[in-house]
């Protein structure tokens, strides 16, 4: 166990140094044009030009320059010459908000993805099976920005059922905390309930026709134990490795549409507001930032289906 | 082999190993231990035979028939097809040898494309080879009739047809080219018994009409005595006992046969009240690591010191009986006496024959 | 007459399908004394499996319709309700699968799969029943059974799962096991080992032992009586010396005389049973046999009975409407050997 999980982070490590590189080329060697203007955002000034020339490194060979990059994104020396705001520091006080939002959702949707998937799959055939796909396939088709501007407008402005965007922390007001969040948290979900459960059902059906399940039952299990205990157990393990990828992306501010249209001011509101600026420095540290969380995350899955699905322990 | 005249066969195979590598590592996987599939196999195939090979699961005798048909690579040791040594041939020098050795799977669910028509499926090899369109239809009704089918269901899918008929199937398909050779990897095992019988006077019928030669790989050692002219019996990756089938249940020679005969359940109450069951106990070891000496000594009740440490040669007894064994059974002090050590043994062994004192 | 504790009467078991209904059994009736090793004998398709299944209410779906009635000591199994049939499930009547690979939950520790039969029906404590899962595994001969009983199922070979399935099926000293084919999966060693231990431990505990399989060899080693079936129905049943020396149906004849063996010298053909046996969708008139036996005449279209029609022999009973001396003599197809003659033709 211990050599799956060294060699796993060993892994970790080599993608991360692969995605900086990456990630690097993209936004300092894209040919046409001088990096030095994009980075600068909008109307700068010749001494602003000549300052970022050798604050990046541009004259100097690539190299340097990826060193130079790197070591502003992480020393938290990289400031957004547009709105003059450190963009380490921005993050940091965006983090709570995503946090709580990719939190909050991941738990619902698993939740009801895990309850709705379950119920189709023991009702497969029949009207309540029907017509709960048909649901969990409109909230795959429906659009979370549109959803959520809904929700917004119609939950939130127009029947003030809830609060009209906004975030409220935890720590100061727990109940408002969850109050403004309960939308959000619904309009992310629907798009995974909807895909989650689709695939459990799935699984869930491949599952019951096993001979291990007859077995459970041959033994004297009620139907109920034999559903949990063999088969939904057995259903959920491939989910979570799916799962984990979905939540990092979430963590890592991909919620950048809903974040938006609910006006959170979360890493994926202040990624969006950065593209719209055409903003280089955040967007940089953002893309990092949200790389690294779906590849740990994506490690860390790989090490809890491991320790779930003991078959796999030995590869 | 069978008689030490020299006469070369259809298909040598020479001190053939294959020995699988496990890898394992952090960041480069390196070679941690081998699996030892086959491990030093050396015999000779006849032309117009029948050799059976025997053995459990995890004997090598499936990744043996897989490299005589190179489907997989050998590790070492050499593989011959009417002299011409095939071991390493390439793709390209293999092609024409295709046509003369085909293969029967066993599982006639899975080896069928289900998408296919059978037409198709047997047709394919003939179109592989360059046989004209029109010609490829009246060869392929021809052979579904040899084997026992409507040529009219030459537009049906595999699942319309039953175990047995898919099993014909396969066996039309590996007769499409007229082969000299057919390797049959346990092709009745998956079957009922009372299917197994039509296949099997089926094969019998092909063999006598087409001059076949048959490798007939399989684990129920009834089967196979049914169907061989002689039975090679694999444990652990290398060869137990080499015996005319006649003298199989009979004559026993090592007692890992033995042990097999023993366990099979003869279909008769009273034979079966009446015969010693020697069980054996154990498991078959992990090829990963096989035992010292002779392989079957963990599990042998006549293992002594010397079969822990010394590998025994394959004997060469009268009647062209091989076995490999110190302790032997079912054999006169003569018969050892007149015993030779038989070249095709593995390398590794040594010179030790059995002591004509122990004779059963 | 000792204990009868299993009795099934006229069984039918019919499932709705794309292809129309399909009549899996058709009209079987045994019993089942205590202690004994009744051996259901037959091929693919012929309804054996399903005979044994639905004995423990296995079968049941919306598609399945069941006529007959199963006794087993006082409860009718049914019609029963999902309680009783829990209730009698591994405790009463156990059953063991084919396949050791897929019928153990693989992300499941063994000892716990066991553990859960355990308390589902005796609700002892969980040491109490750790203690009792390491002896059982030590009773069907799986070596440190102390630390094995942590590992998962992929950590053992064929064989031993197979023992961690008897183990668990006995482990709340059933009546009754069940067995459908429990050695087909496994090497000839290890299946003389598993027969071995299947008698060792009806001897000690007294359970009866209900054999599916189409092996005729392990049957020859272990039953006591065998029923034979063909496509849904009982063809044959007597004891173990009836059916091997004295079998009165052409099926039965097929059977035995298809088998290879070891100990005899070689046929130069196998008698074999020409065509098919029938889609169970599409069955024929009378006799269900009839299509592919040589010795069919005028009476067959009408189904012969399951009766005894050896005088003195009121247990051994079959369904031909042929003569006894008849069948003693057609069956003779050479000295002392036993088969179906006529022409073994191509696959229908």
């Amino acid at each position: 166990m211990a050599r799956f999980v060294l060699r796993r982070v060993v892994g970790m490590v080599a993608v991360l140094f692969a995605i900086s590189v990456f990630t690097f080329l993209i936004f300092n060697v894209i040919p046409n044009g001088d990096p030095a203007l994009r980075i600068a955002g909008r109307h700068p000034t010749r001494g602003q030009l000549e300052t970022i020339r050798s604050q990046w490194g541009f004259d100097k060979p690539i190299y340097v320059q990826y060193g130079k990059t790197m070591e502003k994104v992480f020393t938290g020396d990289l400031v957004s010459y547009s709105t003059q705001l450190d963009v380490d520091q921005e993050i940091i006080n965006d983090i709570p908000r995503t946090f709580c939002l990719a939190i909050g959702a991941a738990i619902m949707w698993m939740v009801l993805a895990t309850v709705l998937g379950l119920y189709t799959a023991v009702k497969a055939g029949k009207f309540s099976d029907r017509f709960l796909t048909v649901l969990a396939l409109i909230g795959i088709s429906m659009p979370v920005f549109w959803v959520g501007a809904l929700m917004n407008y119609y939950l939130g402005f127009k029947w003030k059922i809830f609060p009209n965007g906004g975030y409220v922390p935890l720590t100061r007001d727990p109940a408002q905390w969850a109050y403004h969040l309960i939308l959000p948290w619904t309009a992310l979900s629907l798009l995974f309930i909807g895909v989650y459960s689709r695939i459990l059902r799935s699984n869930v059906l491949d599952t019951i026709n096993d001979d291990y399940v007859r077995t459970a039952r041959a033994k004297g299990l009620s139907e109920r134990q034999v559903m949990l205990r063999h088969v939904l157990r057995n259903s959920l393990i491939p989910i979570i490795s799916l799962w984990g990828l979905d939540f990092g992306a979430v963590l890592g501010g991909g919620a950048i549409l809903t974040e938006t249209v609910f006006d959170l001011q979360g890493v994926g509101q202040y990624a969006a507001e950065s593209i719209g600026q055409l903003d280089v420095p955040p967007v940089l540290a953002i893309t990092m930032f949200g790389a690294f969380f779906i590849v740990v995350l994506n490690t860390v899955v790989d090490i809890i289906y491991a320790a779930l699905d003991p078959r796999i322990r030995l590869t | 082999m069978t008689d030490g005249n020299g006469a070369s066969g259809l298909m040598e195979v020479e001190h053939l190993k294959l020995h699988f590598p496990i890898k394992q590592g952090i960041v480069f996987d390196r070679e941690v231990a081998r699996v030892h599939a086959v491990d030093d196999v050396t015999f000779q195939l006849e032309e117009g035979e029948t050799l059976g090979l025997v053995g459990e699961s995890g004997c090598g005798k499936t990744t043996l028939s897989r490299a005589l048909m190179r489907l997989v690579d050998s590790t070492d040791g050499a593989i011959r097809f009417r002299g011409d040594d095939i071991t390493k041939a390439s793709r390209k020098q293999l092609e024409p040898l295709r046509r003369e050795i085909q293969m029967v799977f066993q599982d006639p669910f899975a080896s069928l494309n289900p998408r296919k028509r059978i037409g198709q499926i047997i047709g394919m090899p003939l179109r592989l080879h360059g046989v004209q369109h029109d010609q490829v239809d009246d060869r392929v009704r021809e052979l579904l009739d040899r084997v026992g089918l409507h040529p009219e269901h030459l537009n049906r899918f595999p699942h319309e047809f039953s175990g047995g008929q898919r099993q014909r199937i396969g066996v039309a398909r590996a007769l499409a080219l007229e082969p000299k050779l057919i390797v049959l990897d346990e092709p009745v095992s998956a079957l009922d018994v009372s299917v197994q019988a039509q296949i099997i006077n089926l094969l019998g019928d092909l063999q006598k009409d087409f001059s076949l030669t048959y490798l007939f790989v399989a684990h129920d050692l009834s089967v196979v005595r049914h169907v061989s002219d002689r039975i090679a019996v694999m444990y652990l990756g290398k060869l137990m006992e080499v015996s005319p089938a006649e003298e199989l249940h009979d004559k026993p020679i090592h007692p890992y046969t033995n042990a097999l005969l023993a366990a099979v359940p003869i279909p008769d109450p009273q034979e079966n009240r009446a015969r010693e069951r020697i069980v054996v106990s154990g498991e078959p070891p992990n090829p990963i690591d096989p035992p010292s000496g002779c392989v079957f000594h963990p599990r042998c009740p006549r293992a002594t010191e010397v079969c822990r440490e010394v590998e025994p040669p394959l004997t060469r007894y009268p009647g062209g009986h091989l076995a490999a064994c110190h302790h032997p059974l079912n054999v006169t002090a003569e018969e050892i006496r007149q015993g030779d050590r038989d070249p095709t043994s593995p390398l590794s062994t040594g010179d030790r024959l059995p002591d004509p004192a122990e004779a059963t | 007459m000792a204990d009868r504790i299993l009795e099934v009467q006229d069984l039918a078991v019919s499932f709705r399908t794309d292809e129309g209904i399909v009549q899996a059994v058709d009209g079987v009736s045994f019993q089942l004394e205590a202690g004994e090793v009744l051996a259901i004998v037959g091929e693919s398709g012929c309804g054996k499996s399903v005979t044994a299944m639905t004995i423990l209410g296995l079968t049941r779906s919306p598609n399945a319709r069941f006529e007959g009635v199963i006794h087993y000591k006082g409860t009718e199994l049914v019609a029963a309700t999902d309680e009783e049939l829990q209730r009698i499930r591994g405790a009463e009547i156990a059953m063991i699968f084919q396949d050791p690979m897929t019928s153990l939950n693989p992300v499941m520790k063994i000892g716990d799969q066991i553990m859960e039969q355990i308390q589902e029906h005796e609700g002892i404590r969980d040491a109490e029943a750790r203690d009792r899962v390491i002896d059982l595994l030590d009773r069907v001969g799986i070596p440190r059974a102390q630390d094995r009983v942590d590992s998962y199922p992929f950590e053992f070979s064929g064989g031993m799962r197979q023992r961690v399935m008897i183990a668990m099926a006995l482990s709340c000293n059933p009546s009754v096991l069940i067995a459908d084919e429990p050695t087909t999966a496994l090497d000839v060693t290890i299946q003389a080992q598993i027969v071995q231990r299947i008698r060792e431990l009806r001897d000690e505990t007294g359970a009866a032992v209900i054999l599916v399989t189409h092996d005729l060899g392990v049957v020859a080693d272990i039953a006591d009586r065998i029923t034979v079936m063909y496509a849904g129905r009982v063809v044959e049943e007597g004891t173990l010396d009836d059916i091997f020396y004295d079998p009165q149906h052409p099926y039965t004849w097929g059977l035995l005389g298809s088998i290879t063996r070891v100990d005899r010298p070689r046929p130069d053909r196998l008698p074999a049973i020409a065509g098919l046996p029938p889609s169970l969708a599409d069955r024929p008139e009378g006799c269900h046999f009839r299509p592919r036996c040589p010795h069919e005449f005028s009476e067959c279209t009408k189904v012969p009975p399951l009766d005894p029609r050896i005088p003195g022999e009121p247990h051994h009973r079959d369904r031909c409407w042929l003569s006894v001396e008849e069948k003693r003599e057609l069956r003779e197809i050479g000295p002392g050997e036993i088969g179906l003659a006529g022409e073994e033709g191509a696959a229908a």
